[in-house]
């Protein structure tokens, strides 16, 4: 796998990053880029067409595919790129996600109002309000549902960032590298009420690659190649807004998704069978949120394992050990491979000062859109 | 040897309209209405004029510029007209003009006729006055923004210090003034304004410009009046009570007040000098015991007030006390805006120096109904133009 | 056969500019539109009032009458016949050009409907701007009214009506002026106004053999409360008794809809065999004799003027205003992306959703369902549904955020879910709101508003608003 530093990376164009991440993973993987026999790129804004990947890798005449599915475009290529090599059609695949945000010149996404001009007419909040606003509704009434003052609220969700923080600055490949406090978080200006600044993840540029064999071939490479164990992506049929009985404080896809990628693996306690999880953090309450969907924590009791460190790189079930979305910002495309390629490194045993002991399975969980209309996609990999 | 104009020529006809926002009416109509009086009042006819001058100062209202549309409305015969103007002394320069020709022996009777439709311009007060092309270029720099109150204000705020005068002591003087015309201007059917009102009315009004409040300055209004005038000589043949013109002066500034730094501003000195010259043409020593009764150019309570003084009625300073003891009320030894004056009247420019002629002969005449004053013999009007330092003024005195 | 008014209502917008603004240096009071408030929306919300409890089928026509209509060359009407979900045959007629358009409407309304057609909606509404600090600034004002002209059920017969041309320049804007312009007031006031309008007054009396004395309430258009006094005095009626305050001060002088707010608070406390004079100036004179019938005990309103007077939201500062209005070109308080424009041709297929609020109902389960669904949410039926308008339904605040990054006039922009009386549920903004006041569980009542402007498109759509008292 390769994976670039994230952050704003002004100086490099998309094709930058895809060759540096790519040749890491050409290095770690002992390939020569001609044994790339099949490659699939995961890219919301960063060019159309599989001929991104081909022209700055010249890669000649191999078939590329784009693929394109929110925040779970990563994962989702990654997928289809497991699908190939599991139906035997190819033997040595590659997989790029690849995002320049920072080019679009907004501190937040933009919305689909500036750029779907076919998105039907009706002035739904999707096309005219931000990301922050519509997980803001979801924190709004987890705290009415779970009896959560604001203060409490905020503070529950202050730790969970934090806690991410801490890990990001053991992590070289992380944008944002600083401890902040609890009263920093609470205390911070207000994005999309009750979510503060310090609840939202950043906009940043980044990219991933990994690079899938067959699990008979891959002992040829490496002895610790890491094998896919699950894969889950379920999508929602705006259920948040038609269906009156959405909660909004649970998302059914990560359910969904999740349950098809613990049956594939065989996993029947997640909590007990998990060692490590890089879930979607794009803001605090999506990782409190994440934790009950996971099976990590009982439905309304996520605040009690955050209080008690139970998520903590210490803790008995780590989660965003490379410091996240929260560090890494969320270049679209690139987010789901970053999280495969940091359980990769822990499951290696080379995630230096971020290790933890006795990584054997790890999950990353991808979740795009807004509440109702979610894709989200799950992969379970061990050794 | 020069003898000046005094009874070489006399009033036989005068007519008047009523002054006031007359939407309705055209200048034509008020030209029309105010020679009719004065040609019925004179007992003659259109024919019998043999030329006319016509008083009207704003280019783009009223008339316009030249004479023909005066001409054509009145249907005068082909006969010589001139159109004067001299700022707030266009009437009686249309009146002085008309003297002269017939004093001069080369007609026998001639019209002078003022009228302004001032209202057309729209505004509550005149234009700035930046925007009349005075003093070159300068004017647009200086006092584009200037307006006619502005520039009197600046009087009354020299004038209390000089001699003394809190501002309210002060505004109290000139309140009276404006009380006492608005009084006699219930008593004048043509007037605008015929309301009474009282001094605190006058001193609680909203302030135009410092110390001026609403009731010190005169308000905006259209008008015409009109005189027939003929040779001494002649004048029994037409009436038994012509009314003679005694004195017939004009003095503009030479640009001196500007220029030094000795200018009180607490007085005109134009006014002064073209009473000095009128007293001495119509062979007056005494002003205030001589005259009988005053039209003067009240467009701000602070003028008139100092009018008293340069007209050489009230000692120097003094004025006040004289507005205290009621001297020039209408029941008092010399009475000033009998008819109303410009308080309540207007100022229609090109009309009022006749308006005031008009009160004048009406009074001489004895046919001035509730207003008139017991023997009246001489009465002196007096207009003035332009600013307290850079002005031109008029001062006739008519009578008998 | 009687005609006369069978429905009423009107409309005041919510915010006010008054004394207690920082850079409002008037004594009065007056109501204006917000940023996401026009003519049009205006004349929906003052239709909507008058509809509350009416059967929409007999309408024919939708008059619309204003000096601010939206667009120029496009009907408004037919728009406003839209959001109010009229019949798609109504005849949408807009009157514009003069403040007096309102009554002028309402005498052609009444021609129409003698002339055989069966209802005619006229709705009024203005919102002009005047030029900051000018002498018309303190008591120009934003609302709206809405009437029914109908030959039954009426509960205002007119008995007769009088209206006068005059051609007279005295306060007017001509096509590209944003401010109105006016000659001298003392012109405007004693040669316009004082003289044109008594003018109609007296005819309508006399010729009825009426003495002021016989009417019950008098509904009079004024320019500013001063000159309502003064026409109140010459026209001879009580000022204690007989005169429906004109509300000059508190709402303003609303142009087109003026006079007729005025009528329709009188209506609104009017009792069976009142009679009630209206009359109205601009650029000539209406005036109008009602006698109130019977029926007016059976149509009160729920939402009377009154109410909407009192709730009310002053500004604190004048800047906003400024900005709502376009007279100051304030950046955002976020960088955001311009909007893009809607497809005109989406917009046309999908008016019903749009403009008439209409989702749908499942004919299986029963469920209703915003935006319209071919495949119901709930049971999964497909194309088995019934058109179902959710404008006209109240609903409760399920969740909500502030959001201080999105773009809006009124930061923050507050998002919320929120679930219908009856069922359905939708994510909407919401509008009119004090952000101390929110909560899960609130009542709110929808609204049209237009969201944005964008290459001269008029975006229109619903929001939701707390209940207005």
């Amino acid at each position: 796998m390769g994976c670039v530093k994230f952050g704003e990376n002004w100086e490099q164009s998309a094709a930058d990053m895809i060759i540096d991440a790519t040749y890491e993973a050409y290095d770690d993987a002992g390939i020569e880029p001609r044994e790339i026999q099949a490659a699939w790129i995961g890219t919301c804004q960063a060019g159309v067409r599989g001929t991104q990947l081909a022209v700055p890798l010249k890669l000649e005449y191999i078939p590329i595919s784009r693929l394109e599915n929110a925040c779970a475009t990563g994962t989702d290529a990654f997928r289809n790129a497991c699908y190939g090599i599991a139906a035997g059609v190819y033997d040595i695949a590659l997989v790029v996600g690849v995002e320049k945000t920072k080019d679009t010149g907004y501190s937040g996404l933009e919305t689909t109002y500036s750029r779907h001009i076919s998105q039907g007419t009706w002035l739904d909040p999707e096309v005219f309000v931000g990301m922050p606003a519509q997980f803001a509704l979801a924190a709004t009434r987890y705290f009415y549902r779970y009896g959560l003052s604001y203060q409490e609220g905020k503070t529950v969700l202050a730790k969970v960032s934090v806690k991410s923080h801490h890990n990001g600055t053991l992590s070289p490949k992380a944008h944002l590298r600083r401890e902040i406090t609890v009263e920093q978080v609470v205390s911070a200006p207000i994005i999309a009420w009750p979510l503060g600044l310090f609840d939202c993840c950043g906009v940043s540029d980044g990219a991933a690659v990994a690079i899938l064999t067959n699990p008979e071939l891959a002992k040829r490479f490496r002895e610790d190649y890491v094998l896919v164990k699950g894969l889950g992506v379920a999508c929602g049929a705006s259920q948040a807004e038609l269906q009156d009985d959405y909660d909004f404080t649970h998302f059914e896809e990560t359910v969904v998704a999740a349950g098809l990628a613990y049956a594939e693996a065989g996993v029947k306690h997640p909590r007990k069978e998990i060692d490590l999880a890089s879930v979607h953090d794009c803001f605090s309450i999506t990782e409190l949120i994440n934790y009950e969907d996971l099976g990590f924590s009982p439905r309304g009791r996520a605040r009690e394992d955050v209080d008690a460190g139970t998520f903590a790189l210490d803790g008995e079930l780590p989660v965003n050990t490379d410091g996240g979305l929260k560090c890494f910002g969320h270049p679209v495309g690139a987010s789901g491979i970053r999280m495969i390629y940091e359980i990769y490194k822990q499951l290696q045993g080379k995630a230096e000062a971020r290790q933890i002991k006795n990584a054997t399975i790890g999950l990353t969980h991808n979740l795009g859109g807004l509440p109702g209309r979610f894709t989200c996609a799950v992969t379970v990999l061990g050794r | 040897m020069a003898e000046g104009i005094k009874d070489k020529v006399a009033i036989i006809g005068m007519g008047c309209t009523k002054f006031g926002e007359l939407w309705d009416k055209s200048a034509e109509d008020l030209i029309v209405e105010a020679f009719k009086e004065a040609i019925e009042d004179a007992g003659i006819e259109r024919k019998d004029i043999q030329a006319a001058w016509l008083g009207s100062h704003l280019d783009d209202i009223s008339l316009g510029r030249g004479v023909l549309m005066f001409s054509t409305t009145l249907k005068l015969p082909f006969i010589p007209v001139t159109r004067t103007e001299n700022f707030c002394a266009t009437g009686t320069e249309a009146l002085r003009g008309a003297c002269y020709a017939v004093a001069s022996g080369a007609y026998d009777v001639v019209l002078a006729l003022g009228v302004e439709k001032l209202k057309d311009i729209g505004y509550a007060g005149l234009r700035e006055s930046g925007n009349l092309n005075m003093e070159g270029t300068l004017g647009r720099f200086t006092s584009p923004n200037r307006t006619a109150p502005g520039a009197y204000a600046m009087m009354a705020t020299a004038y209390f210090a000089k001699y003394g005068l809190a501002p309210e002591e002060g505004k109290r003087t000139l309140a009276k003034i404006s009380s006492k015309s608005h009084h006699n201007g219930t008593l004048n059917p043509k007037a605008h304004l015929r309301r009474e009102v009282s001094v605190e009315e006058i001193m609680n009004a909203p302030i135009i410009a410092w110390p001026l409040g609403l009731y010190d300055c005169c308000g905006v209004s259209d008008g015409a009046a009109a005189a027939i005038l003929t040779r001494a000589d002649l004048a029994k043949r037409f009436r038994p009570d012509p009314v003679y013109i005694k004195a017939a002066q004009i003095a503009a500034t030479s640009g001196e007040e500007l220029l030094y730094t000795e200018y009180d501003y607490a007085h005109v000195e134009t006014t002064y000098r073209a009473g000095l010259a009128a007293y001495r043409e119509a062979g007056i020593n005494n002003p205030r015991q001589e005259l009988s009764l005053m039209e003067t150019h009240d467009c701000f309570s602070i003028n008139e007030l100092t009018q008293y003084e340069d007209l050489g009625i009230s000692p120097r300073g003094k004025a006040k006390e004289d507005v205290d003891a009621g001297f020039f009320n209408l029941d008092g030894p010399l009475p000033n805006q009998a008819d109303g004056g410009l308080k309540c009247f207007g100022h229609p420019i090109g009309a009022s120096g006749l308006r005031m002629a008009y009160e004048i002969y009406k009074q001489v005449q004895g046919k001035a109904g509730p207003r008139q004053i017991k023997n009246p013999k001489l009465g002196l009007t007096h207009n003035m133009g332009g600013t307290p330092p850079s002005s031109v003024v008029a001062v006739c005195i008519l009578g008998v | 056969m009687a005609i006369g008014i069978a429905s009423y209502g009107a409309y005041v917008p919510w915010h006010r500019l008054g004394p207690g603004t920082k850079g409002w240096s008037f004594t009065t009071e007056k109501a204006i539109a917000n940023f996401d408030e026009d003519s049009i929306t205006m004349a929906v919300a003052a239709g909507c009032n008058c509809l509350d409890g009416w059967s929409r089928e007999k309408i024919e026509a939708l008059y619309f009458a204003s000096t601010t209509p939206p667009y120029r060359e496009k009907s408004n009407s037919t728009l406003i016949s839209a959001a109010l979900d009229l019949p798609s045959e109504t005849l949408g007629v807009d009157f514009s050009s003069s403040i007096r358009a309102g009554t002028i409407a309402l005498q052609t309304a009444v021609n129409a409907v003698k002339g055989g057609t069966r209802q005619v909606l006229v709705t009024a509404a203005d919102m002009r701007v005047p030029q900051p600090g000018s002498e018309l600034e303190p008591a120009i004002g934003d609302g709206a009214a809405a009437l029914i002209i109908a030959n039954d059920n009426v509960v205002a017969e007119l008995e007769d009506s009088c209206t006068l041309s005059h051609e007279m320049l005295d306060v007017w804007r001509a096509e590209g002026d944003v401010h109105m312009r006016s000659w001298e007031d003392r012109f405007v006031v004693e040669e316009g106004f004082l003289k044109v309008l008594p003018q109609t007054v007296i005819k309508l009396l006399d010729r009825n053999k009426l003495n002021p004395k016989d009417i019950t309430k008098v509904a009079l258009y004024a320019p500013d409360p001063r000159r309502h006094n003064e026409i109140v005095r010459k026209l001879g009626f009580d000022p204690k008794n007989q005169v429906q305050d004109p509300l000059l001060n508190g709402v303003g002088n609303t142009g087109t809809a003026c006079a007729l707010i005025t009528f329709i608070a009188a209506l609104e406390k009017a009792k069976p065999g009142d009679r009630i004079l209206l009359a109205n100036y601009g650029d000539g004179a209406d005036a109008f004799l009602f006698r109130v019938t019977e029926e007016i005990v059976k149509r009160r309103n729920h939402r009377e003027v009154r109410s909407y007077v009192e709730s009310k939201k002053i500004l604190s500062e004048y800047e906003t205003y400024a900005v709502w209005r376009g007279l100051i070109n304030k950046a955002p308080p976020t960088r955001r992306p311009p909007f893009r424009t809607p497809s005109p041709s989406a917009l046309h297929r999908e008016e019903n959703k749009n403009l008439r609020f209409q989702g749908t109902k499942c004919k299986q389960c029963g469920y209703p369902q915003f935006p319209p669904q071919r495949i119901c949410s709930r049971c999964h039926a497909k194309d088995d549904f019934e058109a179902y308008r959710f404008s006209d339904r109240r609903a409760t605040v399920f969740t909500y955020t502030m959001d201080r990054l999105a773009p809006t006039l009124d930061p923050p922009l507050v998002v919320c879910v929120i679930d219908f009386e009856g069922g359905g549920r939708m994510f909407s903004i919401m509008t009119d709101r004090d952000i101390d006041r929110l909560e899960i569980g609130m009542c709110v009542e929808m609204t049209f508003r237009r969201f944005y402007t964008s290459e001269g498109i008029h975006n229109y759509f619903w929001k939701c608003m707390p209940v207005r008292a």
